[in-house]
C-alpha cells in the first residue's frame, strides 16, 4: 500500500477507509473528520481507532465513573488521583505508595501463558512509570467450572503465566483469588494488581513539557505482535466461529522488563526525566497523543526512527503495535547524554525519536512525510462518550424472589461431611497448588502472602513501615444484587486489610461485565459503581484508579458482574500486626459481628446450583467499627490472631485457622448448620490469651461490636459441638482438590 | 571483612544477598557483572534470579561476563565463592562445579518451605552448622533438579562433597536428594534453596539460613 500522506488526504478526501474494520462506529468515523477538516490518513486512522476503543477510551463507562470523583471522601492520603497512570497514596514517613488492577481477560483466553504474562507485564509498567519501584503483585483470576476440558487448559497456561513473568521481574506475588464458575468458561478473568513505593519528591507525570525537550523511546524494539491487540481483542464479544486470533496476543520478555525496571529507577533517581509514560494498550499512539495533551501540548516525531524488529512494517502497524517492554520518556537536550549512557550500562535499546513544540499539533512523519496531523487531546481524550441504554434485567425479580432451599446439616455425621464437602470444593480449597508456582520471597519484605486475609510488604527496614493489600469481589452477591455487592466487596477488601492491623487507606477496582451494549449488563455496571463510590464515599476511602473491562460474555451469556476491589492500607510497624492463626492451644476464640441466616449467593447455596435469594445488605458502619475492633486489637496487643469470615462463612474460616499451624479448637454452636454455612458479611473470629478477655470485652462494647464465645484452641482435632474432624482429614480434603484436578 | 555481591543483567536477589551478608556480620560489596574489578572483597556471592533472562541454558551466558573471569581465577586460588539458585547455575556452566540443574521434575516453578540437612561442615560457608543440623528454608527455582552422572555421582558421595540434602520428599527430581554441593578444595559451594530469605522469622519461614553467613565471616576471621 502507497504510504497515505496527510497531502494524499487533502487530495483525495473520497478515498474509501475500513474504519468499520478497526471497530469505529460511522458516527465516530464522521466525526474524526469533523475534527481534522478532512478524511484521516490510514494512520491517523489507526490512532484514533485504537484511542478510541472501549478499553482506551472507556467511553461507555466514563459518565458513571465521574462518581468516583464527585462522590469522592475528603483525604489527606491522596497525592496523585485518577486519570494518571495509577493513583499515588501517602503512607507516611515520606513514602508514597502507588498501586493499581488492571485486566487482561481476552488475550488470556486465547493465548493463556502469554496473555496472562503480558496483564502482569502491563500493570508493573505503570506502577514503574510512576517513579516508583514496583514491590509486589497480586493475582484475583477466575475460571470455568473447575473439571471443565478448557479450565485445564487455560488454568495452568494463565498460572504458569502469572508465575513466569513475576517470578523473573523478582516481585513476591503476595495474594489474589481463584475463583470458578459457568460464566467464565469462555470469560476467564485476569487481574493484575501491582503495588509500588517511592518517595514523594520521586513521583513522575505523564507530561510532555518544555519546548525543544526530547522525546526518547527505550527498551524493547517494536514488532508485529499485539498489532490491534487493545482494540480489537478487548472490544469484541467471543462468538462461535470466530477467526483464531493469537497473532493480535502480545508475546513478553520479562528478562527486557527487569533490566528495563532496573535502568528506569536509575534514570529517575538521577532526575533525568520531564515526563514518562509506558507503552501498553495502543502502543506509541497512545503515548504519544497522552504525553502530547498532558504537556505543552505539541509533539513532532520521527516515526521511521522507532527501531524495529520486523522491519517490513507500515507506519500504521508501528503506531498500533502493543509490542511489551517499552518506555517513552521526555528528556531535557542537557540531560540526553547521561539518559543515553544510563541506558547503555544497561543494554537497553534507546532512540530519540522526536521533540516537544509549542501549539497543539501531534505531527508524526515518516521518512520526511507526514503522516500525522492531530491535536493530540482529540485522540487522547476527547473519545467518543456514550450514555448507553441501561435497565434492570428481568432475572433480578426472579431470583430474588427465589427462596434457597439448601441441605442444612444436623446429625455429627451430616455436619462432618458438609464441612468436608465445603473445604474441599474447588472455590474453597487450598490454593497452594497455585501458589507454589508464585515466588513469594523475592525482595526479602514480604510479611504476609496467600492463604492469609491480605498481603503485606515492608517498605522500610529501619522503621518496619509496611503496606497491606488485599483484592475482592462477591460475584454471586454482584448478580443478586450488584449495588450491594460493590459495597459488601468493598467493606470485605477493607476488612481483610484490618484483621492484621493495618488501616485501610485507598482503593482501586477491575470492573469485569459483559457487553455493555446489553442494556441489562450496563445496569449492572452502573449500579456496581454507583455502590462502590457510595460505599467508598461512606468509608472515607478515596477511589485512586481502576479498570474496566467490559465484552466478557459468549454469545448472550455475560460473566456474573465482577467487580473486583483492592483496598491498601497502612501499618506502622509490621512486627506487630496480627497473624490470621495460632500456634498454642489455651487460646479463647470468639467471633466478632452477627451471625444471621444469609445463604443466598453463598457456596454451600453454590454446591447446590443455587442462586438465588436476595444479597445481604452492607451495613458499613458495622464495618467500620469492626475495623476500629480489630485496629485496636492489633495495637493494644489484645489478639493472637484474626482472620476474617467471608465465602464458606464460619465453617471455612475455622478450618483454614486450625491447618494453618495444626494446632486445633473446640467450638460450640447454637444453631450449627447456618452457624456454619451462613455468610453474613462483617464478622471475624479472634483468638486471644484468656486474660485479654475483659479488654477484648471493653473493645467491643466501645465500639459497638457484638461478640461471642466461640471455644478454645488447642488438640489435634476440630470439634464442632459433637462433631470432631481429625486434622489430618481436615488437611487431605482441603489440599488434595487442586493437584487431582490438574496434576 | 568483604563479601562481593555480583548483579548480572536479570539478577533478582542481590539485594537480599547482601542484606544477609550484613546480617552474618560482614561487609556487602556490590560487584557488577560488567567490571572487571572484584574491589578487593574476600568472598563472593552469586545470587539468585534469571541472570540474562536464563536464555540459552540458566548460568549459560553470565558465566562470559567480564567479572566471572576474574571470580573464577579467584576461586581456582582458594577464595570462598558461593552460589545461590541461579548462582549455583552458573558455577556448573562455569565449570567449577560439576553437574547440571535441570527443570523441575513436575516442570512447575515451586516455591516452598523446603527442609534440608548441612552434611558438610567443613567448607566456609556452612562451618557454623552441625553436622547433620536440618534447616528450613525457602526453595523457588523452574531448573533446580541436580543432575550428573554416576561416576560424578560417586565422586561427590564418596569425598563428602554434597554439602546438603533435602528432607522428605524429593521436590523436584534432583538426585540422591542433592541441594547443595562443594568442589574439591571445599571453597566453592552451590546451593539450590535460599539462605538469604531465612534470616529472620519475620520475612522467612526461619532464621536457620543466616548459619551460611555467619559461617562465612568466622571463616575469613580466623
Amino acid at each position: 500500500m502507497a504510504l497515505d500522506t496527510v497531502a494524499q488526504a487533502v487530495a483525495h478526501p473520497d478515498t474509501a477507509q475500513p474504519f468499520k474494520e478497526l471497530g469505529l462506529k460511522p458516527d465516530e468515523y464522521a466525526r474524526i473528520k469533523e475534527i481534522l477538516g478532512r478524511r484521516p490518513t490510514s494512520s491517523e486512522l489507526a490512532m484514533y481507532s485504537v484511542m478510541w476503543s472501549e478499553h482506551c477510551s472507556y467511553k461507555s463507562s466514563k459518565v458513571h465513573l465521574k462518581q468516583f470523583g464527585e462522590k469522592a471522601p475528603k483525604s489527606d492520603a491522596l497525592l496523585v488521583g485518577i486519570g494518571e497512570n495509577a493513583g499515588v497514596v501517602d503512607v507516611g514517613q515520606g513514602y508514597a505508595v502507588t498501586f493499581k488492577i488492571e485486566s487482561h481477560n481476552h488475550p488470556s483466553f486465547v493465548e493463556p501463558y502469554q496473555g496472562a504474562a503480558t496483564g502482569v507485564g502491563g500493570i508493573v509498567r505503570d506502577i514503574l512509570t510512576m517513579g516508583a519501584r514496583p514491590i509486589a503483585v497480586m493475582d484475583p483470576l477466575r475460571f470455568g467450572p473447575a473439571d471443565a476440558p478448557d479450565t485445564s487448559r487455560v488454568l495452568p497456561g494463565i498460572i504458569a503465566g502469572v508465575g513466569g513473568y513475576g517470578n523473573c521481574l523478582g516481585l513476591p506475588n503476595i495474594g489474589g483469588e481463584v475463583v470458578f464458575d459457568q460464566t467464565y468458561l469462555g470469560n476467564p478473568l485476569v487481574n493484575a494488581l501491582c503495588v509500588g513505593v517511592m518517595r514523594h519528591s520521586d513521583i513522575k507525570l505523564a507530561k510532555a513539557a518544555g519546548a525543544g525537550n526530547l522525546v526518547v523511546l527505550y527498551g524493547a524494539k517494536t514488532g508485529g505482535d499485539g498489532i490491534g491487540g487493545v482494540s480489537v481483542l478487548a472490544s469484541e464479544t467471543f462468538g462461535d466461529g470466530g477467526s483464531t486470533k493469537r497473532p493480535s496476543v502480545q508475546v513478553g520478555d520479562p528478562f527486557v522488563e527487569k533490566v528495563l525496571i532496573e535502568c528506569s529507577l536509575e534514570i529517575f533517581a538521577e532526575d533525568l526525566v520531564v515526563g514518562i509514560q509506558d507503552l501498553g494498550g495502543a502502543g506509541l499512539s497512545c503515548a504519544t497523543s497522552e504525553l502530547a495533551s498532558g504537556g505543552s501540548g505539541g509533539m513532532k516525531v520521527q516515526l521511521d526512527k522507532v527501531p524495529l524488529r520486523d522491519p517490513s512494517l507500515s507506519p500504521e502497524e508501528i503506531l498500533m503495535s502493543e509490542s511489551q517492554e517499552r518506555m517513552c520518556a521526555i528528556v531535557e537536550p542537557s540531560k540526553i547524554a547521561r539518559f543515553l549512557e544510563i541506558c547503555k550500562k544497561w543494554d537497553v535499546t534507546v532512540t530519540v525519536i522526536g521533540e516537544v513544540t509549542d501549539g497543539n499539533h501531534l505531527e508524526i512523519t515518516w521518512n520526511g512525510e507526514l503522516i500525522v496531523d492531530v491535536p493530540p487531546r482529540t485522540v487522547a481524550h476527547d473519545g467518543p462518550v456514550y450514555n448507553r441504554p441501561l435497565a434492570q434485567p428481568e432475572y433480578i425479580n426472579r431470583v430474588n424472589a427465589e427462596v434457597i432451599n439448601v441441605p442444612m446439616p444436623k446429625s455429627s455425621a451430616e455436619i462432618k461431611a458438609a464441612l468436608l464437602k465445603l473445604v474441599s470444593a474447588p472455590n474453597m480449597a487450598d490454593k497452594s497448588w497455585v501458589t507454589a508456582q508464585y515466588d513469594k520471597y523475592v525482595q526479602g519484605n514480604t510479611i504476609q502472602a496467600q492463604p492469609d486475609d491480605s498481603g503485606m510488604v515492608r517498605i522500610d527496614e529501619k522503621t518496619h513501615l509496611g503496606v497491606a493489600i488485599a483484592t475482592d469481589a462477591n460475584a454471586n452477591w454482584s448478580y443478586l444484587n450488584p449495588y450491594q455487592g460493590a459495597k459488601l466487596a468493598l467493606a470485605e477488601a477493607a476488612r481483610n486489610i484490618a484483621t492484621a492491623g493495618a488501616r485501610p487507606l485507598a482503593v482501586t477496582n477491575c470492573l469485569n461485565f459483559g457487553s455493555p451494549e446489553d442494556p441489562g449488563v450496563m445496569w449492572q455496571f452502573a449500579e456496581s459503581v454507583r455502590g462502590l463510590a457510595d460505599g467508598c464515599l461512606e468509608m472515607g476511602l478515596p477511589v485512586t484508579g481502576g479498570n474496566v473491562s467490559f465484552y466478557n460474555q459468549t454469545g448472550d451469556v455475560a460473566i456474573l458482574p465482577t467487580p473486583v476491589i483492592g483496598v491498601l492500607g497502612v501499618i506502622d510497624d509490621v512486627r506487630t500486626r496480627t497473624p490470621m492463626s495460632f500456634t498454642q492451644p489455651g487460646l479463647d476464640l470468639y467471633l466478632l459481628g452477627t451471625t444471621r441466616s444469609d445463604l443466598a449467593g453463598s457456596e454451600w447455596a453454590f454446591l447446590h446450583g443455587q442462586r438465588g435469594g436476595n444479597s445481604p445488605e452492607a451495613d458499613l458502619q458495622n464495618e467500620m467499627n469492626l475495623i476500629e475492633v480489630l485496629l485496636a486489637g492489633r495495637s493494644e496487643k489484645i489478639f493472637t490472631a484474626a482472620h476474617d469470615l467471608s465465602q464458606g462463612g464460619l465453617a471455612m474460616t475455622i478450618t483454614e485457622m486450625v491447618l494453618r499451624h495444626m494446632v486445633g479448637a473446640t467450638i460450640s454452636l447454637d444453631d450449627v448448620a447456618n452457624d456454619l454455612l451462613s455468610e453474613t458479611p462483617g464478622r471475624v473470629i479472634v483468638a486471644i490469651d484468656p486474660t485479654q478477655k475483659s479488654a477484648l470485652t471493653n473493645l467491643c462494647a466501645k465500639y459497638k461490636t457484638p461478640l461471642t464465645k466461640l471455644g478454645t484452641t488447642g488438640g489435634d482435632a476440630l470439634v464442632i459441638n459433637e462433631t470432631s474432624i481429625s486434622l489430618p482429614e481436615l488437611k487431605t480434603a482441603h489440599t488434595s482438590t487442586f493437584p487431582k484436578l490438574f496434576g | 571483612m568483604r563479601v562481593g555481591v555480583v548483579t548480572f543483567p536479570g539478577t533478582l536477589d542481590d539485594r537480599d544477598a547482601a542484606r544477609a551478608v550484613r546480617a552474618g556480620g560482614a561487609e556487602a560489596v556490590s560487584l557488577w557483572h560488567g567490571d572487571a574489578d572484584l574491589k578487593k572483597v574476600d568472598a563472593v556471592i552469586l545470587p539468585g534470579g534469571f541472570s540474562y533472562g536464563d536464555y540459552l541454558r540458566c548460568g549459560a551466558i553470565s558465566r562470559f561476563a567480564p567479572v566471572m573471569t576474574l571470580i573464577i581465577e579467584e576461586a581456582k586460588k582458594g577464595m570462598p565463592l558461593l552460589g545461590i539458585c541461579n548462582g549455583f547455575q552458573v558455577l556448573c556452566e562455569s565449570h567449577l562445579l560439576p553437574g547440571a540443574l535441570t527443570r523441575n521434575s513436575d516442570l512447575h516453578f515451586l516455591c516452598r518451605d523446603q527442609k534440608i540437612s548441612i552434611e558438610n561442615i567443613n567448607t566456609p560457608w556452612t562451618l557454623s552448622f552441625t553436622q547433620g543440623e536440618e534447616i528450613l528454608i525457602p526453595l523457588k527455582n523452574g531448573e533446580g533438579s541436580f543432575q550428573c552422572d554416576d561416576a560424578t555421582l560417586k565422586l561427590l558421595e564418596g569425598e563428602g562433597r554434597i554439602i546438603a540434602r533435602y528432607v522428605g520428599e524429593n521436590p523436584n527430581g534432583s538426585r540422591n536428594l542433592i541441594a547443595g554441593i562443594t568442589n574439591a578444595q571445599g571453597n566453592v559451594v552451590g546451593l539450590m534453596p535460599h539462605p538469604e530469605h531465612a534470616i529472620d522469622t519475620l520475612t522467612g519461614p526461619s532464621a536457620q539460613g543466616l548459619g551460611f553467613f555467619t559461617s562465612i565471616l568466622n571463616a575469613l576471621v580466623k
